[in-house]
């Protein structure tokens, strides 16, 4: 059971910078001001109320961006309700603030990613991406389909033209995401 | 008079999952007069909601180099993907409006010979039919409407999915993200009706990387949506995104081993390429209907096709 002294929010646990941080980590796909725009939440809630992941888990979306604005970064970004919103821009399009939030939330999601905390399941599609060039690549099933209803084995992507593969793999390189990811080129593996 | 060229950008779950929808979707547009261009060497777009939560420059430099290579073919791309709309318009928008970004990513690309430009526009395969082709075009394309034997229209429930809509600052459509209209239109230009259900505009539940990471989540918004529709007496669903498609289809099996409550039957799914590949008088089996999870066959039986 939780104390009621374990409730209580002590200003040292607080970085008030980390919208700032945010910002930063995402810059300059995103403009700073679409991650500060988080500072305009006034907690209506309105955001909750439509989110239909809140609907069946323990995500909300208010408390979230209220602990983006206080700056609790650990119990944001090592939370799994961090990783619960499917995008689906309900709360972003509806907020009557023009809070950024799915911005705000992937920028807090990049920032979880880059100090370790990402699931397996993600760092596998991931390696797909390298791997292939494809999150879902083909299999033998599908060649057969392919073939049966007149279309191309395979299909005119990464998966037929090698040099466009090395291309993808080049920009991982120079993106560092496969660091993030723990890429092991020689293994063509997770590193674990 | 020439035909009128796109980019057809595939993505992954199409071609590599669904190659049923992509064969409807080259013949639908072939039936229009349009020449889908392949966007060689293309790769994932990559995927918006789940690769944009890893790392957003990486994210916005593949999406360039996807763009890229529709500029050097010089047509404007189609997708049939919501993800793929959402990554590849967006990404486009960002990198027209900042100059900043576009430097950043050109100097990526130019390490692989490429430039993004900004020269393309990305349109969403709902939105290119509704506004540049025209409901009335696609009505006459019709041989075969969506009736069932007892001349009554086929019951279907539009599912339209997030990113076709959202966020509205960015995407084409005509439609209000709240109150949308246009794939119930083009529905209805097939013969069929289009019936309302509750909570219609909500997500399938596999976007975000939630498919990937917290599965029973997302097959818990997928029964819900699978029920409302059911519970509204649709006899099938359409979309207009293979992940989306896949989510409803693969996960009305997937459900039966996370839920002991469970739709009362099973609601085929069709791409909406297929719905219409089938009105313009298309062979079920060229549409690949037979390898989705589930069976197509009650619906192909009411429009006496089976």
């Amino acid at each position: 059971m939780v104390e009621p002294r374990d409730r209580v929010i002590r200003y040292e646990e607080l970085d008030t910078e980390f919208l700032e941080k945010l910002a930063e980590k995402v810059e300059p796909v995103f403009e700073e001001e679409e991650v500060l725009s988080v500072q305009a939440c006034y907690q209506c809630g309105t955001c909750t109320g439509s989110c239909p992941s809140g609907r069946r888990t323990a995500y909300r979306t208010r408390v979230l961006m209220r602990k983006l604005q206080m700056g609790l970064v650990d119990e944001v970004i090592k939370s799994d309700e961090l990783w619960m919103c499917t995008t689906c821009y309900t709360c972003y399009e509806r907020c009557p603030r023009g809070v950024k939030i799915v911005d705000a939330i992937k920028a807090t999601r990049n920032y979880a990613a880059s100090e370790g905390h990402m699931a397996k399941a993600h760092r596998m599609v991931a390696m797909f991406v390298i791997k292939t060039g494809h999150a879902v690549p083909i299999n033998d099933e599908i060649r057969e389909t392919r073939k049966e209803i007149g279309l191309d084995e395979v299909p005119p992507t990464t998966h037929r033209y090698e040099e466009a593969l090395e291309e993808v793999q080049k920009l991982v390189k120079l993106t560092g995401f496969d660091e993030l990811i723990g890429y092991d080129w020689e293994k063509g593996e997770l590193k674990d | 008079m020439a035909k009128k060229k796109l980019c057809f950008f595939l993505g992954c779950i199409m071609p590599n999952r669904y190659p049923g929808v992509e064969k409807a979707t080259r013949l639908v547009f072939e039936k229009l007069g349009y020449e889908l261009v392949d966007m060689d060497g293309a790769s994932c777009c990559p995927a918006p909601g789940v690769f944009g939560s890893f790392d957003l420059k990486t994210w916005v430099t593949i999406a360039a180099r996807n763009l890229s290579i529709a500029e050097e073919k010089g047509y404007d791309i189609l997708t049939v993907c919501n993800g793929c709309y959402g990554s590849l318009n967006e990404a486009n928008h960002l990198l027209k409006e900042n100059d900043e970004l576009r430097d950043f990513v050109n100097e990526k690309l130019a390490e692989i010979d490429r430039e993004y430009k900004g020269t393309v526009e990305v349109h969403h395969v709902d939105t290119f039919l509704y506004e540049e082709v025209g409901v009335k075009k696609i009505e006459k394309q019709v041989e075969r409407p969506l009736e069932k034997e007892d001349g009554e229209p086929l019951k279907v429930a539009v599912h339209y999915g997030c990113h076709l809509l959202k966020p509205s600052e960015v995407t084409d459509t005509p439609d209000s993200p709240e109150d949308p209209h246009t794939l119930d239109e083009l529905v209805e230009a097939l013969g069929a009706e289009s019936v309302d259900y509750k909570d219609k505009i909500m997500c399938c539940g596999a976007g975000g990387g939630v498919r990937s990471r917290e599965l029973k989540v997302s097959l818990h918004f997928t029964r819900e949506k699978i029920m409302n529709m059911l519970e509204a007496g649709a006899e099938c669903t359409t979309n207009v995104c293979p992940f989306c498609h896949l989510q409803f289809d693969r996960g009305q099996v997937e459900m039966k081993e996370h839920f002991e409550k469970l739709p009362p039957k099973e609601l085929p799914v069709f791409h909406y390429c297929q719905l219409a590949g089938l009105a313009f008088g298309m062979d079920p089996d060229e549409l690949a209907l037979h390898t989705h999870q589930i069976d197509c066959t009650p619906v192909l039986e009411k429009l006496g096709l089976a």
